[in-house]
């Protein structure tokens, strides 16, 4: 009689359970290719499996991660989400981001590239299916022409070199040789010249305590790295102020200081006459900055298990692969690079992926992140209109003092 | 000299209707019914977060809190206007920010926090105002300049529009829209547009410099120098939203009665006579609406400030509301955006209380 009684409960049980549980899962809406790539990746997860099925909710990117912020105040944020990662650590300390350990760690995840997981205070929270990785980009011809070798992983332009070969362009005519797209604001600064900090030995804080910037963002490698940015403005071998995005794909620069973001659009302008070459180095090797998009579980999530298996569903070779060949976008695993006919061994864009593997650096990951990147961007900005430089980075220190001061290190 | 217009002899229900006897207890029913939803909305959408923001300045609250908010008191304030004065010798091969540094230093930790703002020499003696968030007293400072900039050439850019769309011609509709049109366009728009005009290499304006002048004209970096970034916004601000206060000049353009011109003629006034006696005392109150909701809305700028220039070249351009809304929302910091933008509140208040009365008693 009693076992009749389990056996039916576990009949119902199972009946219940065969009707799969929704999770909602939100994304910022970016260029088609990656939304279908995403649309796919889903579709390929509930024909999988029955127990859940993922429903995608896409918000304007403009406004996401104000979005996010609010929806995460009101508690009403759904399971599965994207966040850029330098965000992470922020939402772990408030409490809104599940912790990814113990039952939660989804398989996989030791084998990505640094750029493909996210962290705070020694636990993951986030994982990421592609990453990107900054370089040089410039036109073989030109660089042939006006004498100037390719810079390379093993021998890549030292900082003075490479600012002597832009005065020598300029000397030739070239009236802003280099593009750096210097008048983007927001993360941009942070993600594209904080790691020239790093590679002189400074960085934006003390990543041994989380809890000082003083004598590291303001120290004097850090102003070394300030005059040079500095000069690249006071010599004009930068446009300050850039009229469009175009200068180096219509030819009027011959080195564009950006990303495998951009490498599709640049290969489409310039064809195979395009190289990539590894940032400046500014003493102790080129460093590249890491971590772009990643997934992450709420706190109030009802299915962590179902959101659990949708991560490790969206990092399998498979899925990465997949997705890395709709959008070019590079991968986070190297067995999903090798897979791809554009980052595999020897395919246009390895470079990217080797100079991840040898040379990112993960934005610091710490909730006090978005004061240190807000008051970074501004001294750069400020050492680009003419600012003392020492004076600039002093008060970027002051201020992340201030804010750390405010909050109690923020966690750490 | 005062004219007596129609405008003010509508007739005004008594005062004693209002507070009387009449307005007795049975109303209030109805004016419970009627006020409320309106109450509500006010109090849902003003007043609390209003409240809400006066808490949130009196603690450390971050927008993605771990753990629960401290309350710090009026810390946030004394930050906001921490200053110190102190005096030096004046040294001619150092820069004041320099001598401050090291002043700062070597008398650790009574300086700390604060960072050099301005300097006055007074003979040997040189005096450093140095202070604990110069970014905002910049911001406080070019507020003021801006709201000092743009509201006498936006009041009279409006009425000059106004004055020549009042008479009747050919071509006079099509005029007032042209006019018109940059209030209806979105201030992102305008000022994404204005950018390009005010480039310097490459902007229609240096371009048109060059063509008048010859290859040897001056190719100002309208947004880039930090003395003409703030005046070229003001330019473009004026020129964006004088169109809505041409509408209110002609309103009272037309509600001065055409008996005081024909008098005048019949006088013998010219034109310009006319306009001094007749146009403009006329239009005194028009000026004080004017002034005020001018000023009122040139103390909130914000839009062009972020799309052009992000508060650059070297803090000439970063406004309290820019200032607020950076620390506020883009870095957080919520507890101390809210300490910014209710100074900016009393502020605001303040000033227009202010000008009323002064423009009451010019009125009188």
């Amino acid at each position: 009689m009693k076992r009749w009684l389990v056996l039916g409960l576990l009949a119902a049980a199972a009946t219940v359970s065969a009707q799969p549980r929704e999770l909602v899962m939100w994304r910022h809406d970016t260029g088609d290719a990656e939304m279908v790539a995403s649309a796919e990746a889903v579709a390929r997860f509930n024909a999988r499996q029955q127990r859940w099925r993922v429903r995608v909710e896409t918000l304007p990117q403009g406004s996401y991660p104000q979005a996010v912020v609010a929806s995460a105040l009101a508690g009403r944020l759904p399971c599965v989400l994207t966040l850029d990662q330098p965000t992470v650590p922020n939402f772990a300390w408030a409490g809104h981001i599940r912790a990814l350990e113990g039952p939660l760690r989804p398989a996989g995840v030791d084998a990505l590239i640094p750029g493909g997981r996210s962290g705070y205070a020694g636990k993951l929270y986030a994982v990421g299916q592609f990453d990107v990785a900054l370089a040089l980009f410039a036109r073989r011809s030109v660089l042939q022409r006006h004498g100037i070798r390719l810079a390379t992983v093993d021998a890549p332009y030292a900082a003075e070199e490479f600012r002597t070969i832009l005065r020598g362009l300029k000397a030739a005519g070239w009236r802003h040789p280099l593009d750096m797209h210097a008048d983007r604001a927001d993360e941009w600064p942070s993600y594209k010249y904080s790691p020239w900090l790093q590679s002189a030995g400074a960085d934006l804080i003390d990543r041994r305590t989380y809890r000082s910037a003083d004598g590291v963002i303001n120290g004097p490698a850090a102003v070394a790295v300030g005059r040079y940015f500095a000069s690249l403005f006071a010599e004009r071998l930068v446009s300050r102020k850039p009229i469009d995005d175009h200068l180096f794909t219509s030819g009027r620069a011959v080195f564009q200081y950006s990303g495998s973001f951009d490498m599709a659009e640049y290969r489409r302008l310039v064809g195979p006459d395009l190289v990539i070459l590894p940032p400046p180095d500014f003493g102790r090797g080129p460093r590249i900055g890491a971590g772009s998009w990643q997934w992450a579980i709420s706190a109030t999530c009802s299915e962590p298990e179902g959101a659990r298996a949708f991560l490790e569903h969206l990092i399998t070779v498979d899925e990465i692969a997949a997705f890395s060949r709709r959008t070019a976008l590079m991968p986070t695993l190297e067995a999903a690079a090798d897979r791809t006919e554009l980052y595999r061994p020897g395919g246009e864009g390895r470079a990217f992926f080797e100079f991840a593997r040898a040379w990112a650096v993960l934005r610091p990951e710490t909730p006090a992140y978005p004061v240190i990147s807000s008051a970074f961007a501004k001294a750069m900005r400020d050492i680009r209109d003419g600012a003392d430089v020492q004076e600039a980075l002093d008060r970027a220190a002051d201020t992340i003092r201030a804010d750390l001061e405010r909050h109690h290190g923020c966690g750490h | 000299m005062v004219v007596a217009t129609d405008a003010h002899a509508a007739p005004r229900p008594a005062p004693a209707s209002i507070t009387g006897g009449a307005f007795g207890r049975a109303a209030w029913r109805e004016v419970a019914v009627l006020a409320t939803p309106a109450l509500l909305l006010f109090g849902a959408f003003i007043v609390l977060p209003f409240v809400l923001a006066v808490a949130a300045s009196l603690s450390n609250a971050k927008l993605l809190q771990g753990g629960d908010p401290a309350w710090v008191g009026l810390a946030h304030y004394e930050r906001l206007f921490g200053v110190h004065l102190v005096s030096v010798d004046a040294v001619a091969d150092k820069t004041p920010m320099r001598q401050w540094r090291e002043l700062r230093r070597a008398s650790a930790p009574r300086h700390d926090d604060f960072q050099y703002l301005a300097s006055v020499d007074a003979g040997a003696r040189r005096w450093i105002v140095a202070a604990r968030d110069t970014q905002f007293l910049r911001a406080v400072a070019n507020t003021f300049w801006f709201v000092l900039l743009v509201v006498p050439l936006q009041t009279m850019l409006a009425l000059l529009m106004a004055l020549a769309v009042n008479r009747a011609y050919p071509g006079r509709t099509l005029l007032r829209t042209v006019f018109f049109a940059p209030v209806v366009t979105s201030m992102v728009v305008v000022s994404v547009v204005w950018g390009l005009l005010l480039h310097t290499d490459e902007g229609l304006i240096n371009r048109a410099l060059v063509a008048l002048f010859g290859a040897g004209a001056p190719q100002p970096d309208w947004l880039g120098d930090a003395r003409l970034a703030m005046p070229s916004i003001a330019m473009m601000s004026a020129w964006q939203g004088a169109g809505f206060q041409m509408l209110v000049f002609l309103a009272g353009l037309q509600s001065i009665p055409k008996e005081l011109y024909e008098a005048a003629q019949v006088e013998g006034a010219t034109r310009w006579q006319q306009f001094v006696h007749v146009t403009l005392p006329g239009l005194r109150r028009t000026f004080v609406f004017v002034l005020l909701a001018t000023t009122i809305a040139a103390f909130g700028l914000f839009t062009q400030v972020d799309v052009l220039t992000k508060g650059g070249p070297l803090d000439a351009t970063t406004t309290i509301m820019h200032r607020a809304v950076q620390v506020g929302v883009r870095d957080q910091d919520v507890a101390y955006g809210s300490a910014m933008a209710l100074v900016f509140f009393v502020l605001v208040l303040v000033l227009s209380l202010a000008q009323k009365r002064l423009l009451a008693r010019m009125d009188r």
